[in-house]
């Protein structure tokens, strides 16, 4: 029996979507630090414009190294195309513009990203465009919320900041019989951990800046379209199965088929609202996707050493990582997640707000900032930084205790680590308990 | 655009101009369980160049109702009387892979009818290994990684397509997933056993152009210089480094040798 010896994740990492440079034979992907591209004649550059050919026309729309990393991420998450944008929120925003108009309704877990949650409450509202939040742990409240302008079912493959698993084959058979698409905002997992489009996604975000990247040294986004969703069958979305003035009359979907919601997003998305990558971005977030899955296995590796070290501390309240017995999700974990939960996590250090905040100050190789996805291990106390405008009980209504730190396990050496933790909860129970941690 | 062939509604892509009969026309003809998309940048391109363009969905394919024809004959008389449905006379017939076979069928038994006849990823017969047959007959998505593995060059399996930011493994198996279940086995199987292409590629009387990919594993580039050299009035392109999907692998090169070959359109 033949086998179909296609190239594997590992292999995909380091090569999809690129030829060695054809003007210099370059091995590392060229920074095509361009805006624009000379046209051979008018003919191509006319047929370049109404997209009867392939190629680059302006920065903006697309470059060849920003190409690479579309390529490259679209092959990892199983896609048939990918566009890079400038930010994790301008993928969500492109992504919400190419679907919806005035009038459009969404779907939303309630345990997202803050940025995501502001996109949705506040500003996508002054639009036209609401939103329903639901539990993410239950597929019937998602069901409930549907309305006839639903466009758009939307989640994180693990929520935000609970770390909640949604059941997402469930929840997009449920999208799928009304006719609607499910975004999954993967960035916490990464294709080396979870790849939504095997479980029904139709379509998958990434804040490109955390683990993609890895290194903490470039902002972007990317949107990629798992073509499997049928955008003429749902006959929900006008801007991929009606013709579009904005390009002589094209019907994306009926010309170009399963890429028909990547194109639409690019044509017009990239070209109208301009949230671009810059090819700089790229370059730098290409590095980083080039070991994805030895780091990815790594920061699983850490983050299991330091959930267990912290699970049995006595300084410590309780921790909350898919993996552990006492998380909810556990067993739809363990079935979707089976190569790792990710190294993004929280605990609740005993003694509130004050515990947490000398906790922070006395780590040494946990870096306190904003962000998650790093090579180099972070922190961040959202009582005394992100969330310090409310008080214990806003902070109780929210899910987030006083003391509760949140943690992106970096590849440092997790016995150095443990260190650094143990020494800065040592510190913090001193400091709200000085004599009986004599 | 829907239009009516032996009673089915039938579908073609038109390449976001009106089909208009009074002009020039080009019909192309997708492969096995693919459908009209796979020819949007050459549909899009010569019906913004003053063709009419019809990129047909055969029978059971893509848009078209019916159940998939089961011989390469059948389908060559259908895609005749399609023609005749759009109200041509004549009109150019461009074919990729099984498509390939079905315009030289077409053609050769009807020379009168056609303009000129561009092949895609031709072959004077197109063996299908057994294993991906009983894949496909199975619906086994094997039989689809199969393809993609050997319809795509060492190469183009790494990826660099030209559309920025496309996935060419993705969008291929994505194609052919849509196929309904017996849809990839009736075409493999047409094309496993039809043996009359050389026999009708020596009976053209049609202005002919083949195009190849050098490192196309399922009709390799010597069988079509081959299938080339027997046909009375042929040129051929080879395409470098290509594989079998040309019009994914080397979009531009494609339609470059597509226009070249052809006349200007006119009424």
């Amino acid at each position: 029996m033949v086998d179909a010896k296609l190239p594997k994740f590992d292999t995909l990492s380091l090569h999809a979507g690129q030829q060695p440079d054809p003007a210099t034979g370059a091995r590392a992907v060229p920074i095509y630090q361009t805006t624009s591209y000379v046209f051979p004649d008018t003919d191509f550059a006319a047929s370049l414009f109404n997209l009867e050919r392939a190629g680059h026309i302006y920065t903006r729309i697309s470059n060849p190294t920003t190409a690479v990393f579309e390529e490259r991420i679209a092959a990892l998450e199983g896609g048939v195309g990918a566009v890079a944008t400038a930010s994790g929120q301008a993928a969500l925003h492109l992504a919400v513009a190419t679907l919806t108009d005035a009038g459009g309704h969404i779907v939303s877990s309630a345990s997202i990203y803050g940025g995501s949650h502001n996109l949705f409450t506040h500003t996508l509202p002054r639009f036209g465009i609401a939103t329903t939040y639901v539990d993410p742990r239950d597929p019937a409240a998602f069901e409930a919320a549907i309305r006839p302008e639903t466009r758009l079912i939307f989640g994180e493959t693990l929520g935000n900041p609970g770390l909640e698993v949604m059941d997402l084959p469930r929840i997009a058979d449920i999208a799928h019989a009304a006719g609607i698409p499910v975004l999954i905002d993967n960035t916490f997992a990464s294709p080396a951990l979870f790849k939504p489009f095997d479980h029904g996604a139709d379509l998958v975000l990434h804040s490109a800046t955390k683990f993609l990247g890895g290194h903490g040294v470039a902002i972007g986004g990317v949107l990629v379209d798992g073509g499997t969703f049928d955008w003429a069958a749902s006959g929900k979305f006008p801007t991929l199965t009606e013709p579009y003035a904005g390009y002589h009359g094209i019907n994306f979907s009926e010309e170009f088929g399963p890429g028909a919601f990547v194109m639409r997003a690019r044509a017009e998305g990239l070209r109208d609202f301009g949230a671009a990558m810059s090819p700089a971005n790229a370059f730098y977030l290409i590095q980083g996707v080039e070991t994805l899955p030895v780091r990815m296995a790594r920061h699983v590796e850490n983050t299991r050493k330091i959930v267990a070290f912290l699970d049995g501390h006595g300084a410590v309240s309780w921790v909350g990582w898919p993996e552990l017995e006492s998380h909810p999700d556990r067993d739809l974990a363990r079935r979707l997640l089976p190569k790792g939960c990710g190294a993004v996590f929280s605990f609740e250090i005993d003694g509130g707000r004050e515990a947490g905040r000398v906790f922070i100050e006395r780590l040494g190789l946990f870096s306190h900032l904003a962000n998650v996805g790093d090579a180099k291990s972070l922190v961040i106390h959202p009582a005394s930084t992100t969330h310090q405008q409310m008080d214990a009980a806003a902070l109780k209504a929210a899910g987030i205790g006083e003391g509760l730190v949140r943690l992106s396990v970096g590849l440092e050496d997790p016995d150095d680590l443990i260190d650094d933790l143990d020494r800065a909860l040592r510190a913090a129970a001193r400091a709200v308990t000085p004599r009986a941690a004599e | 655009m829907e239009f009516t062939v032996d009673g089915r509604t039938t579908f073609a892509a038109t390449g976001g101009r009106p089909f208009d009969p009074a002009r020039s026309a080009i019909l192309f003809v997708h492969g096995a369980a693919n459908d009209h998309s796979v020819w949007h940048l050459p549909a899009r391109y010569f019906a913004h160049h003053g063709y009419s363009v019809a990129a047909i969905d055969l029978p059971g394919h893509g848009r078209s109702g019916g159940e998939p024809l089961t011989g390469i004959d059948e389908m060559a008389s259908w895609l005749g009387r399609a023609r005749a449905a759009l109200g041509l006379d004549r009109a150019v017939l461009a074919g990729h892979s099984m498509g390939s076979l079905i315009a030289l069928c077409a053609a050769a038994d009807n020379p009168g009818a056609t303009e000129r006849l561009i092949l895609l990823g031709p072959a004077a017969a197109m063996p299908v290994h057994d294993d991906l047959l009983d894949a496909a007959r199975r619906n086994d998505h094997k039989a689809i990684d199969l393809i993609t593995y050997w319809g795509l060059s060492a190469a183009s399996q790494i990826g660099g397509h030209r559309s920025p930011g496309l996935w060419m493994n993705g969008a291929g198996q994505r194609l052919l997933e849509r196929a309904d279940d017996g849809v990839l086995a009736a075409g493999l199987a047409a094309c496993a056993t039809f043996s009359d292409g050389e026999a009708r590629a020596r009976a053209l009387e049609t202005e002919t152009l083949l195009i190849l990919g050098e490192r196309d594993t399922m009709t390799p580039m010597k069988g079509g210089i081959a299938l080339a050299g027997v046909i009375p009035d042929a040129r051929h392109v080879v395409l470098a480094g290509c594989g079998h999907s040309m019009l994914a692998e080397r979009p531009n090169e494609t339609l470059d040798a597509m226009r070249d070959f052809l006349p200007p359109a006119g009424l």
